[in-house]
């Protein structure tokens, strides 16, 4: 039962780190190696803005939502847009403003165990006689939520069909008069808002450290490639099978080889099926 | 309609001394003859100056991680641009051949130089072998798996608690005197920097460039695709793994943090400043980005964070490097045409 539980929890951790990345590779295939930094540097914002200046606890996370969005739309119309569709220019350019932002905050001074966030409600419940942080139940809650409103968004409103055709057959969007930059600053923007919001939602539970944005990246990273990338039910299925496989893992091998199964995961999906468990793409194109 | 619109364009001719030297007439006189060996002279006379020029072991020092750092960017260049595998994991290779060079050094009690060569080959092909699954990929995949690779082994090292753990093996030979711990590297690197410009200029060089540009086609001409990349990793990692076969014997030292991401990022600069896809760019990138973070050394992680800036930069708007730049001064001039 507690395995169950924690399960479900952590796995909807992963899913809410790997939304943003998804969404980002499968509408412009662009490899957000930034994801995991624009995660942490959200919660920095939010620290900061509570902090500092001394918002309210709400109002701060909503600041470092917009603040979060806008850097990466930035990121993206100032740095990336230029080198779109060369593969190997935009790994190592996402992957400098990754340690760009990274090991900046390290020397501005965020570093070390004393940057936490308070809890949404403090206290903690019994489920069928497992305790539970109350906090925890707020994540699979609003991450549910959250997936379900995703779901509601891609399928029902402009954009957001905009976005899917995009990410279904960009030149065929291109002559239906979608303009694809603005919609893939569009997507790196929500992308990161995503990441913003996994962060509100999941950092309250531990530190805020620099190096969870390297953590953050590689889950994400497993999980769409697990799932498939363009397929976004597949990253969820994927956020509970590497969800569930950790949780075993520390459970009945040691809490060291948590990290190792996603890596694991990663190495056999891409051997057995590289498109992923429910990829759309062809196979022909992603290996000889 | 009186509106002229003359519009000018640049237009770039070969020198006449770079076609006259092209072929066998660079034999005919001594000015072609120098047109082709000056480059080349420069470079290998100035390597050779370093040690000596430097004002103390502390820049000698340095001046051997420059090499060091120069022998994972070339073969980066290598990978990346003539066989068209990304690997954003060169602190494997690095930790691998730290790693064996250690073992063979403190457990079997090799000398450094023959610790050295041998942890070179079994390194490689360790790297080779461990790298074999994910070579049927292409791209951004490769380029992520290789990236979790040092993370990986330095995570099992450490969950294994096996090869010293997080400790890591100490107490290792250093190299007999420092002059010579300079000059193997730097004669390793000149060495193995014209192997490569040669090798790419074979035949199995051109199936390599085949594989990037066109895989199926290699494959429709009857060539096993996955024995070529496995042969350039191969190649690749024998670079890596010198390279972190030496860094263990500088430091007396083998451990976890070179599987640290420095070894990854920093000759990926090095590559994409000196020029990509010329072999001896690598190397100038890293004759100026190694020294640059040593002095900035006081700054912290900041460095880090600095040159991921001057990265970004240049592969946004110069990305063809500063080697490249330089060839086309040297074999090309310019003029200004009318359309």
């Amino acid at each position: 039962m507690e395995i169950l539980i924690y399960g479900t929890i952590n796995s909807v951790a992963l899913a809410l780190y790997a939304l943003g990345f998804a969404m980002v590779y499968g509408v412009s295939r662009l490899p957000n190696f930034a994801h995991g930094a624009l995660y942490v540097l959200s919660g920095f914002i939010t620290w900061t803005v509570l902090n500092t200046l001394g918002l309210n606890y709400f109002l701060s996370i909503l600041v470092s939502f917009a603040a979060t969005a806008i850097i990466g739309a930035l990121i993206y119309q100032f740095v990336l847009i230029r080198i779109r569709g060369m593969e190997i220019s935009e790994i190592i350019a996402s992957y400098a403003i990754a340690l760009a932002i990274l090991e900046g905050m390290r020397w501005a001074g965020f570093k070390g165990m004393n940057y936490t966030l308070p809890v949404f409600i403090e206290g903690s419940t019994t489920i069928a006689g497992v305790t539970v942080d109350v906090h925890r139940l707020i994540v699979v809650a609003a991450g549910t939520a959250l997936f379900g409103l995703l779901w509601v968004f891609t399928r029902y409103t402009r954009i957001g069909l905009a976005l899917r055709g995009m990410a279904q057959d960009e030149r065929a969007a291109l002559m239906l008069g979608i303009d694809s930059d603005v919609m893939a600053v569009v997507a790196m923007g929500m992308g990161s808002l995503m990441a913003a919001m996994a962060a509100a939602l999941l950092l309250p539970l531990g530190n805020i450290v620099v190096e969870s944005g390297y953590n953050v990246l590689i889950l994400a990273i497993a999980v769409c490639i697990v799932g498939g990338i363009g397929s976004w039910g597949g990253a969820v299925l994927a956020a509970f099978i590497i969800g569930f496989a950790q949780i075993l893992t520390v459970v009945f091998i040691g809490p060291h080889f948590q990290q190792v199964v996603a890596l694991f995961a990663i190495i056999i999906t891409l051997i057995l099926k590289p498109s992923g468990l429910f990829g759309q793409q062809k196979e022909l194109e992603e290996r000889v | 309609m009186n509106v002229t619109t003359e519009q000018m364009r640049r237009e770039r001719i070969d020198r006449g001394i770079k076609v006259r030297s092209d072929g066998l007439y660079a034999l005919m006189s001594w000015r072609e003859l120098s047109y082709l060996m000056t480059p080349r002279t420069i470079l290998i006379v100035g390597m050779l100056c370093l040690p000596l020029l430097m004002p103390g072991a502390y820049w000698q020092r340095v001046m051997s991680i420059v090499c060091i750092y120069a022998f994972l960017a070339v073969g980066f260049d290598f990978l990346a641009h003539y066989v068209g595998l990304v690997s954003l994991g060169g602190a494997f290779f690095i930790g691998v051949g730290g790693y064996f060079s250690a073992i063979l050094n403190t457990t079997f009690g090799l000398p450094p130089l023959v610790a050295i060569p041998m942890a070179t080959i079994a390194g490689a092909v360790l790297s080779t072998i461990l790298l074999l699954p994910c070579l049927p990929l292409r791209g951004v995949y490769f380029a992520i798996v290789t990236l979790m690779y040092p993370l990986f082994a330095a995570r099992l090292i450490e969950a294994f608690d096996m090869l010293g753990g997080t400790d890591g093996i100490m107490g290792l030979d250093s190299f007999p005197n420092p002059m010579l711990e300079q000059y193997f590297i730097i004669g390793m690197l000149l060495m193995m920097l014209f192997a490569m410009r040669r090798l790419v200029n074979t035949d199995l060089g051109l199936v390599f460039r085949a594989v990037k540009d066109n895989d199926q086609a290699v494959r429709a001409s009857a060539m096993n695709v996955t024995f070529y990349k496995a042969l350039a990793v191969f190649i690749g990692s024998l670079m890596g793994c010198l390279a972190g076969a030496c860094l263990a014997h500088i430091y007396m030292w083998s451990g976890i943090s070179q599987f640290a991401l420095d070894f990854s990022i920093l000759p990926i600069a090095a590559t994409v400043i000196g020029g990509s896809g010329t072999l001896v760019g690598p190397l100038i990138g890293c004759l100026i980005l190694v020294p640059a973070s040593e002095l900035l050394r006081d700054f912290g992680t900041l460095r880090i964070a600095f040159y991921s800036l001057i990265l970004v930069g240049f592969i946004v708007f110069r990305s063809d490097g500063i080697m490249s730049w330089g060839q086309r001064k040297y074999e090309q001039f310019e003029r200004w045409k009318k359309i």
